[in-house]
C-alpha cells in the first residue's frame, strides 16, 4: 500500500548527484556547527536567554544603528542574536542526533525482528509500519506533542516515535535477503538461538544501512524539530532553538527586521543541506544496495 | 480483479483500524485524557463531566468501541474555541486547503516537469547540473524559510504581494510557491529518471531509426509515457500537500486545515488536533487504495499477480 506513498516521504535522496568534489564543504559546515554547539558557553558573547529591553531590535553591526556590542543584532526582547544562534546549534544538534538514534534503534530492532522471524510477527509489525507511514509525519508529531506536552526530552521521543518506520522498512528488506545467506544458515546449524543470530550475525550486517539512513534522516529530523518549535509545540521558550527564533522573528518581519528570520533560517538551511549531502555521499560510498533507495 | 480489490480494501480497513487504535491509545495511555478534552482552566466538576461523557472509567475496549461509533457518525467532538462540531469546521476549511494544494501542485508541475525533461535530454551536461543543484535546494530548504524570505522580498521590500490572508489570486501566489517548492524538486527528479528510462527503451530507438526528428521523439513518444509515474506521484502528493501545509499556512495566515491545526495547538483545542490527524491519515489511506485500484484497472499484470 504505502510503497508508493513513501516515495515522497522517504528521506531526501539525490540519487544522481556525484558529490565527491563538494564533500569538503558540508563536512566543514557540520564540524563548524558541532564546534559551536560544544563550545557555545565560551563562544557566545552574551547570555542567550536574557536581554535588555532598552536594546531591542538592534540591527547587525554593519547596518546603520548597529554596534559591535551585538554583532548580529538583537531580537524583540533585546537578546543577542549571535549568542542565540550559537546556543541554537546545540539544541538542533542534540535533538537531531538523539532523535535519529532513538528512531534508528526502534526501527532497526523492529526491522530485524520482523524480517528474521517472519510469519505473524512480521505481519503485525509491517502493518503498523504501513499505517504509521500513512500518517503525515509533521501532523502526527504535532498531535503527539499536544498530548505529552513539549519539552526537549519529549521532542526526541516524539521524533523517534514518528520516524522509526523508515528504518524498519529498509532494514527488514535487508534482513530478508541476509537470512538466506550461508553464514546465517551455518549459525542455525551450529545451534545458535534466534536471539543470538539476530544480535550477533544479522545486526552487524545491517548497521551500515542504519547509519546511512540515519544520516539521511538527520536533515528531515532537524527540519521537523524546527517546524515544531516554530509552531510552538517544540522546544519551549526562552530556550534558543532556531525554529523558535524564526517564530519570534515573524514579529519584526513586516517592518524589515530581516536578521531575525534570515539568520536562523539560514542556519537551519545550511545544517540540513550539509546533512543531506553527507548522507547521500555516504549512501553511495558505504552501501551499494541503498543506491536504489 | 474483484479478489484483488477485495484484498486491497481489507488492507485499507485494517490500516484505518490501526490508525484509529494508535490515536485512541496514545491519548489514553500517555496521561489523563480528561485533561485534554476539557477547556484549559476548567473546574473539577467539568473534569468529572468529561470522564462521565467519554466513559473514561470504563474498560479500554468499551471506550474504543464508543470512540469508533462516534467516528462512524462523523462525530469528532466539539471545538472549544469555535463552539462548533469539529467535523464541520474541518469541512469548512477543506476547500481553502484544496485550493492552496492545487495551486502548489500547478507550480510544482510547471517547474518540475520541464526541468526534469531538460535534465534528461541533456543528461550529464550543463542543464542537468543546474537541475541537480535545484533539486538539492528544493529538498533541503524548509518551507517556512522559503515562505519567510518570500514575504521579506515581495511584501516588505518590493511591496508587490500581500504577506498574509486570502481572497485574491495574489494572496495565493507566495504560499503556493512555498508549498510547491519541495514537491517541484521531487517531481523534477521523477520526471528525469522516468524520461531516462523511457529514452533508453526499444521503441524510442525504433522511432529514431525510422528518422523521426528528435523533438518529435521526445515530445510525442517519450514524454507521454514518462508522464504516467509523475502524474501518479502528483496525485498522492496533492493529498499530502493538504496535510503538510501547516507551516506554510501558519506563515501566510492561510485559512486552511493546517491553520486550523495551528489554532488547535495554540488555543489548546485538543478535539481539533485529534480530528486533523485522524482525517489526514484516513485521507491518505483512501488515496492509496484508490491508486492501487486504478493501477489494477490499467495494468493487467498487477491484477493477475494478486
Amino acid at each position: 500500500m504505502s510503497m508508493r506513498s513513501d516515495a515522497v516521504s522517504l528521506p531526501s535522496r539525490f540519487d544522481f548527484i556525484r558529490l565527491e568534489g563538494f564533500l569538503v564543504l558540508p563536512v566543514l559546515i557540520l564540524a563548524g556547527f558541532a564546534f559551536m554547539a560544544i563550545f557555545a558557553g565560551v563562544l557566545a558573547p552574551h547570555d542567550p536567554e536574557v536581554g535588555t529591553l532598552a536594546a531591542r531590535f538592534r540591527p547587525p553591526a554593519w547596518e546603520v544603528g548597529g554596534s559591535t556590542e551585538h554583532l548580529l543584532g538583537t531580537d524583540h526582547l533585546g537578546r543577542d542574536v549571535l549568542s542565540r544562534l550559537i546556543f541554537g546549534a546545540r539544541v538542533s544538534m542534540v535533538v537531531g542526533f538523539t532523535a535519529v538514534i532513538v528512531a534508528g534503534a526502534i526501527g532497526t530492532g523492529l526491522g530485524i525482528v520482523s524480517g528474521y522471524l517472519g510469519g505473524w510477527v512480521d505481519q503485525v509489525i509491517m502493518r503498523i509500519t504501513d499505517t504509521w507511514l500513512a500518517l503525515p509525519a509533521l501532523t502526527f508529531a504535532i498531535f503527539l506533542a499536544a498530548i505529552v506536552g513539549p519539552n526537549e526530552v519529549n521532542i526526541v521521543i516524539i521524533l523517534g516515535a514518528v520516524y522509526w518506520t523508515r528504518y524498519a522498512r529498509v532494514i527488514r528488506g535487508e534482513v530478508l535477503s541476509l537470512k538466506e545467506r550461508e553464514f546465517v544458515r551455518l549459525a542455525i546449524v551450529a545451534g545458535c538461538s534466534k536471539r543470538t543470530i539476530m544480535a550477533r550475525h544479522i545486526l552487524p550486517n545491517v548497521l551500515n544501512s542504519a547509519i546511512v539512513l540515519g544520516t539521511l534522516m538527520l536533515g528531515v529530523v532537524i527540519v521537523t524539530e524546527a517546524s515544531l518549535s516554530f509552531l510552538g509545540v517544540g522546544v519551549p521558550p526562552p530556550k534558543p532553538a532556531w525554529g523558535l527564533m524564526l517564530a519570534d522573528g515573524k514579529r519584526g518581519l513586516m517592518v524589515g527586521y530581516w536578521w531575525l528570520t534570515v539568520l536562523p533560517g539560514s542556519c537551519i538551511m545550511l545544517m540540513v543541506l550539509s546533512a543531506n549531502l553527507l548522507g547521500d555521499w555516504l549512501r553511495v560510498k558505504l552501501d551499494p544496495q541503498l543506491r536504489q533507495l | 480483479m474483484t479478489h484483488y480489490i477485495a484484498r486491497r480494501l481489507a488492507y485499507s480497513l485494517l490500516s484505518l483500524f490501526l490508525l484509529s487504535l494508535t490515536i485512541f491509545l496514545f491519548v489514553r495511555v500517555t496521561g489523563d485524557p480528561a485533561v485534554l478534552f476539557v477547556e484549559p482552566g476548567a473546574s473539577q466538576a467539568d473534569l468529572d463531566a468529561v470522564r462521565e461523557q467519554f466513559g473514561l472509567d470504563q474498560p479500554l475496549w468499551v471506550q474504543y468501541v464508543s470512540f469508533i461509533a462516534s467516528l462512524a457518525r462523523g462525530d469528532l467532538g466539539q471545538s472549544f474555541y469555535y463552539r462548533t462540531p469539529v467535523f464541520e469546521l474541518y469541512l469548512s476549511r477543506l476547500p481553502n486547503s484544496l485550493l492552496l494544494a492545487l495551486a502548489a501542485m500547478a507550480f510544482s508541475l510547471l517547474i518540475g516537469i520541464p526541468s526534469g525533461i531538460l535534465a534528461a535530454v541533456r543528461v550529464g551536461r550543463f542543464w542537468d547540473g543546474v537541475g541537480k543543484v535545484f533539486s538539492l535546494l528544493g529538498l533541503s530548504l524548509p518551507s517556512f524559510w522559503v515562505g519567510l524570505v518570500l514575504i521579506l522580498f515581495f511584501s516588505v521590500y518590493l511591496e508587490w504581494l500581500p504577506s498574509s490572508g486570502s481572497g485574491t489570486a495574489l494572496h495565493l501566489l507566495m504560499p503556493a510557491f512555498a508549498l510547491g517548492w519541495y514537491f517541484a524538486a521531487a517531481h523534477m527528479r521523477l520526471t528525469r529518471s522516468s524520461m531516462l528510462e523511457v529514452l533508453g527503451s526499444e521503441y524510442i530507438k525504433l522511432a529514431r531509426l525510422k528518422g523521426l526528428p528528435e523533438s518529435l521523439v521526445i515530445a510525442k513518444h517519450a514524454f507521454k509515457n514518462a508522464l504516467i509515474p509523475v502524474l501518479t506521484l502528483a496525485g498522492i502528493n496533492l493529498v499530502i500537500m493538504i496535510n503538510v501545509a501547516v507551516v506554510v499556512e501558519t506563515v501566510f495566515a492561510w485559512p486552511g486545515i493546517g491553520r486550523l491545526l495551528y489554532e488547535g495547538i495554540t488555543f489548546r483545542d485538543f478535539p481539533v488536533v485529534q480530528a486533523v490527524v485522524l482525517l489526514g491519515g484516513g485521507m491518505i489511506v483512501a488515496v492509496n487504495l484508490l491508486i492501487d485500484i486504478l493501477y489494477a484497472v490499467i495494468d493487467p499484470r498487477i491484477r493477475l499477480e494478486a
